[in-house]
């Protein structure tokens, strides 16, 4: 699961599929670092705990489309972006503190 | 020009000056730090390292702005004639603007600037870049809030940079007791720049100055430099050594009888002039007759007027009898007009500077210089001013200085203090006699020439400018109508003693006709003396020749008669 092909949408809840997941997060890794391998580990086990089937999540390996961290305005890696629901917010880091990314993704305040 | 060092390669930076004073450019593959307070022109310096990369040494580059947004840039820098557009589409240059805002961003943990690694080495890779710009790499220490991680990835990102052999410039705004505010001076440590900006009496004056360059010698003064149309130019200003060429060549003064003054030769070619004196004694006719003379030689002339318009100097330049019009017209005089106010002491010199590289004038013209000392002090004036001669010997142009003294004592000093520097200094002053004012001159001196030591009054009429020489009466020195009053009085003196001379002459003529007369008398009566003595000589001579005769005939007779008559005696 530490890699994923690009544009690969991992579904989680298949009962949701038909108004479409509230959430769509992408997630900016670098390869099989550290800090990648521990942020998609965080953020599923966060998602699969708050927002079970409710999220669409698209995990990219910069090195692999370098040109995306441009027009991403990439510069910290691991990168969260939370497309929907609006306001789109970043999240960076490897996901360990789970409170920051809760409020990141807008399930508390 | 400082000597380069051969052992550490160079980056030439395209940029005027700076190459100079660092002796060939920045170190190449390696970072160098441009710090400076918020508008000191980081960006622009950094911007145009990576424009003349891309244009004049075909060296691609990569700008990464963190401040900045591509198309800003673009316009901000049009101005400059960089098209960064079309340098971007012919793949010479790359933009790319790092956004970063604190708040839409949340940190969750440990991070690394992976991203920004990809992302430049991407950039550098798709155009093969030589150069790169950071600008301002500080800003993620707003945009990020830990501090460790940032430091390490900022020495890690330094250190790939030089790995990936691209010469860099990285900027970073000044901080309080340090050069930047986050201290990059400690990552970078090759060469770093402080570029400073200083307003002294409401006047602003950019600085530029290296702090280290290591490897290398460089120049360690601050050097002004001009940010304007055409980019940037930092001046190397002081020549140190005074080993330029000299020319014993002379220009005419344009004033014949002034001339006449210098050996009848005028000033030397490249020499400097100083014509210094109260208001209104003529110091701007002074100048513009120079101008006109050097342009009547068909050399070109720059003006620089910090007083007056070039109309107005042309208007009334003409009601004495020259036109300046025509020489602009045809190209061999150019004025340079501005309020010495608009721009600090060293901003002055660099546009003398490329105004003089670009049109290369045989003399220029700085009227006045007291004007300066309105934006600067006069030490820095003085020192302005010996880097201007200095330039300006270099080049051998002969440059004429006027100077308002505001004083009307002759003092051994002008109020600038340049009278030392200078070669030649002509002194133009008001003397006060008989209820109106008339101007003097002099030279107060001239190197390397015999000059006249006398004080000539300097007329001005409709003819032109003339030295006449001043009148020595009886109450001192007389000039204007006194002196017209006494040239009077002397012609009339003339007259009448030529009147009286040929008077004489005439007696003694006739006295010489009375002598030759008596003479001719004399030797007459003297002739007639002779005559006579010699008629009654000639009668004895004759009666006793004839007694002899008749003696002889008396003798013969008797010895006849004593044979045939005897006793008839």
């Amino acid at each position: 699961m530490s890699k994923e092909d690009p544009g690969f949408f991992e579904s989680a809840g298949e009962e949701e599929m038909n108004r479409g997941p509230e959430y769509v997060l992408r997630l900016f890794v670098t390869g099989a670092s550290s800090n990648s391998v521990r942020a998609i580990s965080n953020l599923k086990q966060i998602c699969e705990k708050h927002i079970k089937g409710n999220y669409l999540l698209e995990i990219i390996d910069v090195y692999q489309q370098k040109a995306l961290a441009e027009t991403e305005q990439i510069i910290a890696l691991p990168l969260l972006i939370k497309t929907l629901p609006l306001p789109e917010r970043r999240l960076i880091g490897d996901m360990s503190d789970e409170q920051k990314v809760l409020r990141g993704l807008g399930l508390i305040f | 020009m400082i000597t380069s060092n051969k052992s550490l390669p160079k980056t030439e930076t395209g940029i005027t000056g700076l190459d100079e004073i660092t002796g060939g450019g920045l170190p190449a593959g390696r970072p160098t730090l441009f710090c400076g307070a918020a508008g000191s022109g980081k960006t622009l310096f950094s911007l145009e390292f990576i424009v003349k990369g891309a244009t004049e040494f075909n060296e691609p580059g990569v700008f990464m702005a963190f401040e900045e947004k591509a198309e800003e840039l673009s316009v901000n820098v049009a101005s400059l004639g960089f098209d960064l557009d079309e340098l971007q589409r012919k793949k010479l240059i790359k933009l790319d603007h790092v956004h970063i805002e604190r708040s839409e961003i949340e940190e969750t943990g440990e991070y690394d600037l992976d991203g920004l690694f990809i992302r430049l080495g991407y950039a550098i890779d798709s155009i093969r870049a030589k150069r790169v710009v950071l600008d301002t790499i500080e800003n993620l220490f707003s945009g990020l809030t830990n501090q460790s991680i940032l430091r390490a990835e900022l020495r890690r990102l330094f250190q790939w940079l030089k790995d990936k052999g691209v010469t860099a410039i990285i900027t970073g705004e000044k901080g309080e007791g340090s050069l930047t505010r986050q201290g990059l001076e400690e990552y970078v440590s090759d060469c770093v720049i402080l570029l400073d900006h200083r307003v002294t009496n409401q006047i602003s004056t950019r600085l530029l100055r290296i702090i280290k360059y290591r490897g290398s010698v460089h120049g360690t003064n601050e050097y002004p430099f001009l940010i304007d149309d055409e980019g940037i130019s930092v001046l190397p200003i002081t020549s140190l050594r005074l080993e330029h060429g000299v020319s014993s060549e002379r220009v005419s003064s344009g004033v014949p009888t002034l001339d006449k003054m210098l050996e009848g030769k005028g000033f030397y070619k490249g020499s400097s002039i100083l014509v210094s004196g109260t208001a209104g004694t003529g110091k701007t006719s002074l100048a513009a007759y120079f101008a006109h003379e050097t342009c009547l030689r068909k050399d070109r002339c720059l003006y620089f007027a910090f007083e007056e318009s070039p109309q107005q100097i042309i208007r009334n330049m003409r009601s004495i009898g020259i036109n300046l019009q025509e020489h602009v017209d045809n190209g061999y005089l150019e004025f340079n007009a501005s309020r010495p106010t608009l721009n600090g002491l060293e901003m002055h010199l660099l546009t003398i500077h490329k105004m003089v590289k670009k049109f290369k004038p045989s003399a220029i013209i700085l009227d006045p210089i007291t004007n300066l000392i309105t934006v600067g002090s006069v030490s820095e004036v003085k020192g302005m001013l010996i880097r201007l001669i200095d330039f300006l010997q270099a080049e051998q142009i002969t440059v004429m200085f006027t100077a308002l003294t505001l004083t009307t004592i002759v003092t051994e000093q002008t109020d600038e203090g340049v009278s030392s520097l200078v070669d030649a200094w002509l002194l133009v002053r008001d003397l006060e006699f008989n209820g109106e004012r008339n101007r003097g001159m002099y030279i107060m001196k001239s190197r390397g020439m015999r000059h006249s030591n006398q004080v000539r009054e300097f007329v001005i009429s409709d003819e032109g400018l003339s030295l006449v020489d001043v009148y020595l009466g009886p109450d001192g020195v007389l000039t204007g109508s006194a002196r017209e009053a006494q040239q009077l009085m002397e012609e009339t003196g003339a007259v009448l003693r030529t009147h009286a001379v040929t008077r004489k002459d005439r007696e003694i003529e006739r006295k010489r006709m009375v002598l030759q007369a008596k003479i001719e008398s004399l030797k007459e009566e003297f002739e007639s003396v002779t005559d006579e003595l010699n008629k009654s000589y000639v009668e004895e001579e004759l009666r006793k020749e004839i007694m002899e005769k008749n003696r002889e005939q008396i003798t013969q007779k008797r010895h006849h008669g004593d044979i045939n008559e005897p006793g008839s005696e």
